[in-house]
């Protein structure tokens, strides 16, 4: 009997939480998607309508939400291009420097998001640090635009999503046993064949989960578009942003927001899938 | 029984806060809008303590106040299309001019304001122009239209900014047109996302809070701009320079109003007309830099003053020659689509 009950005992903390502060807003965000704005904002509680999902159809929608995509879909792939070569780098390190090329890595997250944002905005400007450098050096005759563009957006989520990456990586490094390389190796593979036969294939949960950070991360992100971008790369995070407080449109705020979420849970259940594939196959 | 004694005992605990509450004033105000010392000063005045909450944007307030019916605040500061959205969701009480003596240091024409006239449910507390402001010594000429922000010349690529709110990114293309601010008309929403999108290629950012940071630095040469804050630019480089277009401007008003849940509605009076003293309005003309329709504070503010920042001279009954900005009402949508055709574009 106690045996039984002991499990859910000790998830009932947990699903609490994830009932009352995931389950019961999103539910909450959902059940705005059916009704109108009212004519001064607010929800006008007396229409019930497919209008707004009909709305979210719109080709206009549809490519913000692909340029979201794209942006955050780059911003991944960077991430994991620099994030699993540090990320293997740190696992091969000694147990000494594993611990501090860790805390080095975590060491941005003590400051706060939105100053290392504005950080790179010094460092970005056309009379900042990097255009005065280069123009110091003669690279470059006059400052070139790093700034308020795709460029600098991208540049500022990569920036501060990829010490997640490491960290999933370095995870998914330290629990893969040496043996298997070294069998490959006594095998006569050679080390790049490893690396791509062996040690990636196995590292793969790793790198989705890595890549799902960056990527849901980034897709909802609205803060870097608006301070990196200057307002002028618009992400489906800023059109929902717009949406609650500046039309004061909620409804629809809530039906694109409700249309994201469903779109994170897809890619999230993805990744479930594929991980326990890698693991099954690993065992 | 045990319900019934729990709702009697939360019943009562609302009815003791409330008693609490009577003698103290909660209100939300922009960050910086009013003295650092006011509670002090309020509470040397009447008696009264008071809570300041603090939002930064219109929209912040709107989102809390709808929300909560209003409760929990005694007095807000919103800028007029949001007074007039909160009177039309019937969220705001009237104003009573015999609790507000004070209200006799307003100029008459802050009493023609359209939103509403006769000041029925807002005081008005600052108001000014949206135009021009510019670096005297990197534009060539005096820029003189909205046209030449819309379509800058060669020089001005890349360093030109535009306010980032919704209706102020709009409004320098439908005074260019020559058509309301206020316009829900599809042709002319049509027509001024066009406009915006190809003055887009040519902005260096939507910017509402730096940009005369960027004139200062000279990362801009021209920015689109309230009279206010380009007054700070000024403090900062006398080359700055304010300019209203020849096809106008609007008229923003930022205004005081009651809730119609406020606790202490006498109270929130009493706060209306400790701030409409000329004192206070003196201190928002010498520490925002705005223009106030407080008459009193406006003549005991140095003359030196408006001859630094030209646009402090303004009469009032030149602002009221500019269309005020209005709540969209069901229009609201069609604005929205195009702001976001415009903010998508490339």
């Amino acid at each position: 009997m106690n045996a039984n009950r002991s499990p859910w005992l000790l998830m009932a903390p947990g699903l609490l939480w994830l009932v009352a502060l995931m389950v019961v807003p999103c539910l909450l965000i959902f059940s705005l998607t059916i009704f109108e704005r009212g004519t001064y904002g607010g929800i006008d509680w007396h229409i019930i309508t497919a209008e707004n999902f009909r709305r979210a159809f719109d080709p206009l929608y549809a490519v913000i939400l692909w340029d979201s995509a794209r942006i955050a879909g780059l911003a991944t792939l960077i991430a994991l291009l620099i994030g699993y070569p540090a990320a293997y780098a740190i696992a091969k390190a000694s147990p000494r420097w594993q611990t501090v090329l860790l805390f080095l890595a975590i060491l941005p997250f003590w400051t706060n998001y939105l100053i290392r944002t504005y950080a790179w905005i010094v460092l970005l400007n056309p009379a900042g640090l990097i255009n005065g450098l280069l123009q110091w050096l003669g690279l470059t005759a006059g400052p070139i635009p790093l700034l308020y563009n795709e460029f600098a957006v991208v540049l500022g989520l990569v920036y501060n999503y990829t010490p997640f990456v490491i960290l999933a990586i370095y995870s998914a490094l330290q629990r893969l046993d040496p043996s298997y390389a070294e069998a490959s190796r006594d095998l006569g593979a050679s080390a790049a064949t490893t690396f791509w036969r062996i040690t990636l294939p196995l590292t793969a949960a790793g790198v989705a989960a890595g890549a799902v950070f960056v990527f849901v991360l980034s897709i909802g992100n609205f803060l870097t578009p608006d301070l990196l971008g200057g307002g002028k790369v618009q992400m489906v995070g800023n059109l929902i942003y717009d949406q609650f407080l500046t039309a004061r449109d909620w409804p629809f705020g809530a039906t694109l927001s409700s249309l994201l979420i469903g779109l994170m849970m897809i890619i999230l259940f993805a990744q479930a899938l594929a991980t326990r594939r890698a693991y099954g196959e690993g065992r | 029984m045990n319900t019934k004694k729990i709702l009697m005992a939360a019943f009562g605990l609302v009815l003791m806060t409330g008693s609490a509450l009577a003698d103290k004033v909660v209100i939300s105000n922009w960050d910086g809008y009013m003295p650092k010392d006011i509670a002090d000063k309020f509470k040397a005045a009447t008696g009264l303590d008071l809570e300041v909450a603090v939002h930064a944007t219109n929209e912040e307030i709107m989102g809390k106040v709808t929300a909560s019916g209003g409760q929990g605040f005694d007095v807000l500061f919103v800028s007029s299309p949001f007074a007039e959205a909160l009177h039309k969701l019937d969220l705001l009480a009237p104003i009573d001019p015999a609790k507000i003596p004070n209200l006799k240091n307003l100029y008459p024409e802050a009493a023609q304001l359209k939103h509403d006239p006769g000041n029925t449910f807002s005081v008005p507390y600052a108001w000014g122009t949206t135009g021009l402001c510019y670096r005297s010594d990197l534009v060539k000429g005096e820029p003189s239209s909205w046209n030449d922000l819309l379509n800058p010349a060669d020089d001005l690529k890349g360093k030109t900014t535009m306010l980032a709110t919704d209706r102020w990114l709009m409004a320098p293309a439908f005074l260019a047109a020559g058509v309301s601010v206020n316009t829900v008309d599809q042709a002319a929403l049509d027509k001024a996302r066009d406009q915006l999108v190809a003055t887009k290629k040519t902005l260096l950012a939507y910017d509402d809070t730096t940009f005369y940071s960027k004139l200062v630095s000279g990362e801009a040469s021209l920015v689109e701009a309230w009279d206010g804050w380009c007054n700070y630019g000024i403090a900062e480089k006398p080359e700055i320079k304010y300019v209203i277009p020849k096809e106008g401007s609007d008229l923003w008003v930022d205004t005081m109003v009651i809730t119609k849940a406020a606790q202490n509605p006498d109270g929130a009076a009493k706060f209306i007309d400790f701030l409409l003293s000329a004192e206070n309005g003196k201190w928002v003309v010498e520490n925002i830099m705005y223009k106030t329709p407080n008459k009193a504070g406006m003549d005991s503010v140095d003359p030196a003053m408006l001859t630094q920042y030209p646009n402090m001279a303004i009469a009032p009954a030149d602002l009221l020659k500019y269309e005020q900005l209005r709540d969209l009402g069901d229009g609201a949508k069609a604005f929205a689509k195009t702001v976001s055709e415009i903010m998508a574009a490339k």
